[in-house]
């Protein structure tokens, strides 16, 4: 139910202009970071106000919205985002991935694959990928400028020489139409194949770090690797316990005081939708 | 006072505004792709309708707007003034600039950013009287294999795009109807 105290969406029109300015810069400029004016939104940081704010700009009344934290729709976050669009906007909202027009996500991307007609909006902790190997932005900034990224595989093979393999499992750095290196935002390395070549426009939106990228759709985006360390989007290797899907990506749950454990999707929509087609894991009821 | 400058905007801002960026969106995401923006404005001529509607859903007093050539006339300045509020600039200083193909020129003019903040460029719109997907070929970022659009010439577009990261960005508009060409679009 729509509250007419707001304006349409929550924010301000000239704020809005301004985020829309800033992703027709980020669609022009594939991967680089365009600096914005956040502004305070009603939810702490690191609640996805970054990402808030990117759909508040994009949305139309005729959208379908969906959120999903973690791949899961039924979490605080997710709920409590889809409920502030619901009484901001008015929208609709679905749990369907292939219903779903406008879909904000934290730190997964759904399993069902993406359609031209669909929008794709991120929620960005740290948007700099150099930030925790160079903390100042001066530098970061120049880096970027004169393609110096070095550092990034310098990180990479201290990785190799540790452990043997890159160990980085998520927030896997990628390189955008060979130009900018770019923070995929904290999803697992698993999901870093489907952000290349997507038919979806993909916008990420960090709030409390000011800033806003974006991937128009078809761009390239390879993860960066070792030709003798070539770049592994791995998983859990188990079936889920709940629809025995091989394909998706699985959490870890533990389930008693003896330790066992078990796996399931952390799509949330993807599992649902295999159980009601009759598909059963080890541990369905 | 004129009563005409006061009418031909938003009838119901936050709503058409939202519609209108979804259609420049998908024009700047996809480069070469033809959107139709429904008829939300009616501005003063020789602004077309969706020119119109651009101004109005990305401009504001934070960014100075340069009309070229027949488009720098007493009507558009209070029509644009009125609506957006945005001050007025020459090339150099502007972050929108609006007019003919052969009136915005030299493109050598405009801010194309600096290599730490390439997001500090202009965006030209480019009223068009023909705006169709037969012309230059378009390849690059958004485009999956080719797409084709009419462009006014192709060695200009071709020095923007060498100069990624930095450049301008296009918005081509023609009645109710735009396309957009990002710096990222290699023509040929």
């Amino acid at each position: 139910m729509m509250q007419d105290t707001y304006n349409f969406a929550y924010l301000d029109e000239q704020t809005k202009r301004m985020i829309r300015r800033a992703i027709l810069k980020g669609l022009a400029i594939p991967g680089y970071q365009v600096p914005f004016a956040s502004r305070e939104m009603p939810m702490p940081y690191g609640w996805g106000t970054g990402g808030v704010q990117v759909s508040a700009a994009v949305l139309t009344p005729e959208d379908r919205f969906k959120v999903i934290d973690q791949g899961a729709d039924d979490t605080t976050n997710a709920v409590s985002i889809r409920s502030f669009f619901e009484r901001t906007a008015g929208v609709e909202t679905t749990t369907a991935t292939e219903d779903a027009t406008v879909i904000q996500t934290r730190h997964r991307i759904p399993e069902q694959p993406l359609t031209e007609d669909q929008i794709l909006v991120y929620q960005v902790p740290i948007p700099e990928p150099l930030r925790f190997l160079e903390p100042r932005e001066s530098e970061t900034r120049k880096m970027h400028s004169l393609e110096e990224y070095g550092l990034m595989h310098v990180k990479l093979y201290e990785d190799i020489s540790r452990h043997g393999h890159i160990a980085t499992s998520y927030a896997y750095p990628v390189r955008v139409e060979a130009r900018y290196v770019m923070d995929p935002s904290p999803i697992p390395k698993f999901d870093n194949p489907k952000l290349d070549d997507n038919p979806a426009i993909q916008l990420f939106g960090a709030g409390r770090e000011q800033r806003i990228y974006a991937l128009p759709p078809y761009t390239k985006v390879i993860s960066l690797d070792f030709d003798d360390h070539p770049f592994d989007p791995s998983k859990a290797d188990q079936p889920c316990g709940l629809c025995g899907s091989n394909e998706s990506y699985l959490d870890e749950i533990i389930v008693d005081d003896a330790g066992n454990r078990m796996f399931v999707c952390s799509d949330t929509d993807y599992c649902e939708k295999r159980q009601a087609a009759g598909h059963k894991g080890k541990f369905a009821a | 006072m004129q009563t005409d400058v006061l009418d031909g905007g938003f009838s119901n801002p936050p709503i058409d505004a939202a519609h209108v960026f979804r259609g420049v969106m998908n024009a700047m995401a996809r480069p070469g792709k033809i959107e139709t923006i429904q008829g939300v404005v009616a501005p003063p001529a020789p602004l077309s309708p969706a020119a119109g509607a651009a101004l109005l859903t990305l401009c504001d007093p934070d960014t100075p707007i340069h009309l070229a050539g027949s488009f720098d006339t007493t009507d558009l300045r209070t029509w644009i003034s009125f609506h957006t509020g945005a001050p007025f600039a020459g090339p150099n200083d502007c972050v929108f600039a609006l007019g003919h193909w052969d009136d915005l020129g030299p493109l050598s003019s405009y801010p194309i950013g600096t290599p730490a903040y390439p997001d500090r460029s202009a965006t030209l719109i480019v009223e068009t009287d023909n705006l169709t997907n037969d012309g230059q070929r378009l390849t690059g970022p958004g485009i999956k294999g080719a797409a084709n659009l009419k462009l006014p010439e192709t060695t200009a577009f071709q020095k923007n795009h060498a100069q990624f990261p930095l450049g301008l960005d296009f918005i081509f508009t023609c009645g109710d109807r735009l396309a957009a060409l990002p710096r990222s679009t290699e023509v040929s």
